[in-house]
């Protein structure tokens, strides 16, 4: 189970101005945890997302910092306040160094 | 359920003693306790007590299976540029390691809500610390049951 992680994220495409839209995401990662042993009593090393971020036109409007106590798959929803039109950038950051992004455009009338 | 616990009486009727006696000796998962959570919670914000309220931590009582355990935080806050909610810490004092997830907001967000799924070993306390801008400190604590523990492998 090692393919390579595929972020979804759900944002409206579009919001009124001041409103309050939920961001959810979701990636499909193993988060193992570096606690488990396998069948030759050896301890399988940590391999988890330890950071999620949400910037919004270049700016960073949320940050997660997750530990090995994180689900196998991670789900991550947040609230964002619409005030003007543009785009997210998701950026998920793996042990290994690798970073998987993903953009959303949101339009504000 | 059922048939892996006979399945595992006969295992150890079987190997008879030496099966008992290996059970027993077995090493067990070093846990965290309160005390890596107090530990912890030293390292983050020193010394400073939090105060009760203002947190909403919202997790199941019962959690049947501890792979997949919803967690929500919802911070009372007006999420101003002169008030919000820095930064929210979820602690566990029953996991491996105390360490859930840590949240950095900023005004933007309009509402310091968010939700995760996490992983619990065993039945424990869950507990949630949220840094105002001001500095001031809030905390709600929950007890999750933990049916299936999430550490398996």
């Amino acid at each position: 189970m090692s393919t390579k992680p595929t972020p979804r994220v759900r944002v409206p495409a579009n919001a009124k101005k001041g409103e309050l839209i939920e961001v959810k995401t979701l990636i499909s990662h193993e988060m193992e945890s570096g606690q488990r042993k396998d069948s030759a009593g050896k301890t399988i090393p940590r391999k988890i997302i330890n950071t999620f971020t949400a910037e919004f036109n270049g700016k960073k409007v949320f940050e997660a910092t997750w530990h090995p106590a994180i689900s196998a798959n991670p789900y991550q929803s947040f609230f964002y306040k619409a005030e003007e039109s543009g785009e997210f950038t998701f950026k998920w950051k793996d042990d290994d160094g690798s970073v998987y992004e993903t953009k959303n455009k949101l339009a504000v009338a | 359920m059922r048939s892996s616990v006979n399945e595992a009486r006969r295992f150890v009727l079987k190997t008879g003693a030496i099966g008992a006696a290996a059970a027993v000796l077995a090493p067990r998962l070093a846990l965290a306790d309160a005390k890596a959570v107090e530990a912890e919670l030293k390292k983050l914000f020193a010394d400073k007590v939090p105060a009760s309220g203002r947190v909403k931590l919202d997790v199941p009582q019962i959690a049947e299976n501890g792979l997949v355990v919803p967690v929500n935080v919802d911070i009372e806050s007006p999420m101003t540029a002169a008030d919000y909610v820095k930064s929210v810490h979820i602690l566990a004092d029953g996991n491996p390691l105390p360490g859930i997830i840590s949240y950095s907001f900023t005004p933007e967000c309009g509402k310091a809500s968010a939700a995760a799924r996490m992983r619990l070993a065993t039945t424990q306390n869950i507990i949630c610390v949220a840094e105002m801008s001001d500095g001031k400190l809030f905390m709600a604590k929950s007890e999750v049951k933990v049916t299936i523990g999430g550490c398996g492998g």
